[in-house]
């Protein structure tokens, strides 16, 4: 039996997003800004698929920017702003939680002059939203903090930042702009740019059925945003390149499905979740789940198993067909234990032994039956090897 | 990034467990990453006949220790003195760069258990 659990990292694509897009790789081959009819064909595809993107988030088609994906979105959020507005300040906040493709961002331009505050976290997970106002210098020109983690799935208080920002704004910093990396919250929580107060949201096609390789930066109506690409007018002169017009095709799709079939996903989602954490505490002891339970999106478990090691975990569930992630050191070539995880207060032991597991819309009952029980025998083979004696080993037959 | 071989020995890890009234004992723990190996065998005359090994840690550490213990068993102490960690490594197919310690950490336990008896 195969198992994915590992959705967070990224997703199949729908049947219906693979149905639209194949028509614009060899029929409909017409280049976005060509004047002739096979031009304007793609061209009213990719309006299309603007308008499916700004319908899931509640902006308006010509604040949606296309892009390659969430790490350029996220990229362009921080070096636009930053270019755009460097003359009324050096100085940025984010979180030290954040992707690596804003804190690389962010200490790209602390190299370059700037200068970075990186909130610390809760032990759920969570930004003090005081610790972020009392942060705010006349410096500041950008707060750039994620929706949902993507290790825990937690949510920040992205509305009660906005209203942070909003306050400073009056105060006369008028400059400032708020960025939020939504990579993993978009479709599986509500996600309302007018009601977050955002001026910059970056999403990511591929981690909600989407193709990979494709996604969108939306910049408030009148957000002074500096080009990262340079080249061609593309995407009302934000963004130069040939629009990639299936992936577009494929994005817009994507959005379609998620903002129709919204509640019918996060609370399937949320139910499968549920019972993963349910049938895991039952069946194993020792077992914590790591990050704000209630405030985190619907897809997301992050537990961590006492006395194991979480990528020897990860190597025998492998074996057995099911797919997780972990944040234990060594984990995808890096040797350093996650620092999201660091950042919560978790023991090194904690993070050592910590799994993600995360689920999709798809993910069956039966499927969490064999992965639970397949990860019990494993959990308690390696409780057993492990030279330790004051550890309870479950009871597996 | 990892072999077969690592993965094989994860998910049947050989010799576990340890042995009552060994020989020998070799419990070592890597000081930076806290992995930990409990080595017990016993030695008949020249020979080491049999051993037992617990691991906690990453995959390597967990492999190396299993493997350890199926390039050991009956062989004569004056071999188990040349053994290195390349040995390990090669049986294991490959380890990372960074990983190479895990089979320092399973030759450290090695030594550690046979170190009563002299070199042949």
């Amino acid at each position: 039996m195969k198992v994915y659990l590992d959705n967070s990292a990224t997703t199949a694509m729908a049947p219906e997003v693979v149905d639209a897009m194949l028509p614009y790789f060899s029929e409909e081959i017409g280049n976005a800004q060509s004047v002739h009819s096979f031009g304007q064909r793609a061209k009213s595809a990719v309006e299309k698929a603007r308008r499916q993107v700004a319908t899931l988030i509640n902006a308006a088609p010509t604040e949606i920017v296309f892009v390659s994906g969430g790490t350029e979105s996220d990229n362009f959020a921080i070096r636009g702003i930053a270019e755009a507005q460097g003359h009324r300040g050096h100085h940025i906040i984010t979180t030290k939680i954040e992707h690596p493709a804003v804190l690389a961002t962010c200490e790209a331009l602390e190299r370059a002059g700037f200068r970075v505050t990186y909130l610390p976290v809760s032990r759920r997970g969570l930004v003090d939203v005081e610790d972020l106002g009392r942060a705010i210098t006349d410096q500041t020109i950008l707060v750039s903090v994620m929706l949902a983690n993507n290790e825990t799935g937690s949510v920040q208080p992205i509305e009660m930042i906005a209203g942070v920002v909003a306050e400073a704004r009056g105060r006369g910093l008028d400059g400032l702009r708020l960025h939020t990396d939504a990579v993993q919250a978009v479709a599986k929580i509500p996600v309302d740019v007018k009601s977050l107060g955002v001026d910059l949201l970056s999403l990511s096609a591929h981690k909600f059925h989407g193709p990979k390789g494709i996604g969108a930066l939306y910049v408030r109506k009148g957000t002074r945003l500096a080009k990262l690409l340079h080249g061609g007018h593309h995407e009302r002169d934000r963004r130069a390149g040939t629009e990639n017009v299936p992936a577009i095709v494929g994005l817009g799709k994507a959005a379609q499905l998620a903002f129709e079939q919204f509640d019918d996903r996060s609370a399937r989602m949320r139910e499968i979740r549920d019972y993963l954490e349910r049938q895991v505490k039952s069946l194993i002891p020792n077992v914590t789940v790591n990050g704000d339970q209630e405030r985190r999106v619907p897809n997301i478990s992050n537990m961590s198993f006492e006395g194991v090691d979480g990528e020897s975990l990860l190597i025998a569930l492998d074996l057995k067909g099911i797919a997780v992630s972990t944040g234990s050191a060594c984990a995808s070539g890096s040797l350093e234990p996650s620092h999201v995880l660091q950042a919560l207060g978790l023991t090194r032991e904690e993070v050592r032994g910590s799994l993600r597991f995360s689920l999709s819309p798809f993910t069956t009952r039966d499927e969490i039956d064999y992965a639970v029980s397949t990860l019990g025998e494993t959990v308690a083979r390696l409780r057993e090897m492990a030279p330790l004696e004051d550890l309870e080993a479950p009871q597996f037959s | 990034m990892y072999t077969p071989q690592v993965a094989e020995h994860i998910a049947n890890p050989r010799n576990v467990g340890e042995l009552d009234n060994p020989s020998g004992v070799g419990d070592v723990t890597n000081e930076v990453c806290f992995d930990r190996i409990k080595l017990t065998v016993r030695v008949e005359g020249e020979m080491l006949v049999d051993a037992r090994v617990k691991a906690s840690g990453c995959p390597p550490t967990i492999a190396a220790a299993s493997v350890l213990t199926e390039l050991i068993i009956g062989r004569s102490i004056a071999d188990l003195h040349t053994l290195t960690r390349k040995d390990v490594t090669e049986a294991l197919g490959h380890l990372p760069p960074a990983k190479t310690h895990c089979a320092v950490l399973a030759i450290d336990a090695l030594r550690t258990a046979i170190s009563g008896y002299k070199q042949g």
